[in-house]
């Protein structure tokens, strides 16, 4: 899932001081999932925001919807009425959903409430820790199902260097070595021969260095008739 | 190859060829544009080495470049060894400094990963890290050996022939990997090796005999690591701190036991803690003579590499005391 975190409430303040009418929009997935944008956070953001208000005496208009997922027109075309009825939106959404509101909602003015930090998995409760970085091209099939790209701090592709230390990288006690762990885990499966190659520089291509990505699928595509109108969000 | 045999005809790989038990010094550039301060410490290694690594950036604080250092190094009449971390530049930036460092006189590199940023005086900075060390070996091998560029480009004119070099740890995790680490550098064509400091000479025989058993000492040359302790409290910090750093108590305890005299004492007068730190230091170097003298013995071990950093005095005295002076002086390649 995409982990996120609520922005400080200074900053959300400083972020919305010129709005009367505010609408918080949660989303109902990844963010929900991980506590830091469901409709609970939207609820509890709106009121917080209200306060703040009447603490500096504003009498702001704040309500909250949650969508089921921000990131997809079919989830936010029915808030249209709320959004157009604001002068700010305050997403609680990750990157994609602020976007998706902003390119949906082109009149609107969309600002975010959260940091979206990662794509990861929950280790424990309240413990969330990345695990892919969205190479374009992925690696696990080499490494054990370890991924070097998002869990080594130097992205090594022959690694451990030499700041790997009781399993944990050079950068802190706190962070596993990704290269302790690929060894490990090949050497449980006997596959240790795996290491021994060396690894060519990766194409960084599929991984953003291209510039933007986008995945056209003309197999899925619908052909204009279908559509029956050019779809603004292709390029 | 070339015809007349070498593949740089750096001074480092023609003592290596010689079969002579090498040795290398290290040269941290300032945190200045003052290259004064490079002279300096060229005069200090001069005739005692036969090559100074120039460090880059190294903990991640900005100095002045490897390859503007190693350029008043060459000036000098000294024989630099560029350091090129991984950390600050990409595949473009690192190639295109090989070129401007070898039209400058430059023959020798060693290629490394580079300490994380965020224990440098920059750790807001973004790394690269596009290509890693052992990928830069071969980038470094394949431009001098089939005369391409990363991209499988082939050189128009002139193309770069370091003599290449890695680094090894031999004591870091996991342990049992290591050798293969080494390995893989080897074959991705590392001409030498320099090690992490070794202080603790039977843990790195054991290494050293892993590294035998896979015939790695027989196509390259490693030069094992030393330096020389300032006082105890170095030595606990980097034992602590340092990750594989392995220091024996007995070295512990020497460094320690040369700072008795003063132990007791109630407050130390600056003549006394002036004094004090010399007798640390005078034992610092004496351990460091030992250990040269015991990892010379080791088979596989051709030749150290010192590092002194912020204290290149100490090297011309280890390197007499190891009786290692004076340094050969061989005819320049053809
Ligand atoms: S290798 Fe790439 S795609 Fe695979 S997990 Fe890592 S970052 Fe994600
Ligand atoms: S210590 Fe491990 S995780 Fe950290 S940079 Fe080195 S190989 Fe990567």
């Amino acid at each position: 899932m995409i982990v996120a975190e609520a922005k400080p409430l200074d900053e959300i303040k400083r972020l919305v001081a010129d709005a009367e009418k505010i609408l918080v929009v949660g989303c109902g997935t990844c963010v929900t999932v991980c506590f830091a944008g469901g409709a609970r956070e939207a609820a509890v953001t709106a009121s917080m925001l209200r306060m703040a208000g009447r603490l500096e005496g504003i009498e702001r208009q704040v309500t909250d919807v949650t969508v089921q997922r921000q990131c997809d027109w079919e989830y936010v075309d029915p808030i249209a009425d709320q959004v157009a009825a604001v002068d700010l939106v305050l997403s609680l959404g990750c990157g994609v959903g602020v976007q998706a509101l902003v390119e949906r909602f082109p009149d609107a003015w969309v600002v975010p409430g959260l940091n979206t930090k990662f794509m990861g998995v929950t280790l424990e409760q309240g413990v969330w820790a990345e695990r892919c970085a969205g190479c374009g091209d992925c690696l696990l099939g080499l490494t054990g199902g370890i991924c070097p790209i998002a869990r080594c701090s130097k992205q090594l592709l022959n690694g451990p260097c030499g700041g790997s230390i009781d399993g944990h990288c050079e950068i802190s006690a706190e962070t596993p070595c990704a290269w302790q762990l690929i060894y490990d885990r090949l050497a449980g499966k006997g596959k240790l021969d795996a290491l021994l190659e060396v690894q060519p520089p990766k194409d960084w291509r599929p991984a953003r260095h291209g510039g933007p990505r986008q995945i056209v699928r003309d197999d899925l595509r619908l052909n204009e008739a279908e559509v029956g109108q050019p779809a603004e969000q292709e390029a | 190859m070339r015809e007349n045999g070498y593949l740089s005809g750096s001074n480092l790989e023609r003592v290596l060829r010689a079969g002579r038990f090498a040795v290398t010094g290290e040269l941290g550039p300032p945190q200045s544009a003052d290259g004064s301060v490079i002279r300096e410490k060229a005069a200090l290694l001069q005739g005692a080495c036969d090559a100074v690594n120039i460090t880059d950036n190294q903990t991640a604080i900005v100095r002045m470049s490897s390859i503007g250092a190693g350029t008043i190094v060459v000036q000098e009449g000294l024989e630099p060894v560029i350091q090129m971390t991984c950390r600050d530049r990409n595949r473009l930036a690192i190639q295109s400094d090989l070129l401007g460092a070898y039209a400058l006189g430059m023959r020798n590199v060693l290629a490394l990963s580079g300490d994380h940023q965020t224990f440098g005086n920059h750790p807001a900075a973004k790394n690269v890290h596009d290509i890693d060390s052992v990928q830069l070996v071969q980038v470094i091998a394949d431009m001098r050996d089939k005369g391409v560029f990363q991209c499988g480009e082939a050189f128009k004119g002139q193309e770069p022939r370091f003599f290449v070099g890695a680094a090894a740890a031999p004591f870091a995790h996991p342990l049992d990997f290591r050798p293969y680490r080494l390995a893989k550098k080897v074959n991705a064509g590392a001409n030498f090796i320099q090690t992490q400091l070794i202080y603790d000479i039977e843990a790195f025989k054991g290494y050293m005999e892993k590294v035998r058993k896979l015939g790695l000492h027989e196509k390259v040359y490693i030069l094992a690591g030393v330096g020389p302790l300032k006082s105890p409290a170095m030595a606990r910090y980097m034992r602590d701190n340092v990750p594989g750093m392995l220091i024996p108590d007995a070295i512990m305890e020497r460094m320690s036991a040369a700072g008795a005299p003063w132990a007791g004492k109630e407050e130390l007068s600056k003549e006394d803690k002036k004094a004090r730190s010399q007798a640390w230091r005078e034992e610092g170097i004496k351990i460091t003579i030992e250990l040269i003298q015991q990892l010379r013995a080791i088979e596989g071990v051709a030749g150290v590499h010192i590092m002194a950093i912020e204290w290149e005095e100490a090297v011309r005295p280890i390197v007499e005391g190891a009786g290692l002076l004076p340094r050969p002086v061989l005819e320049p390649a053809a």
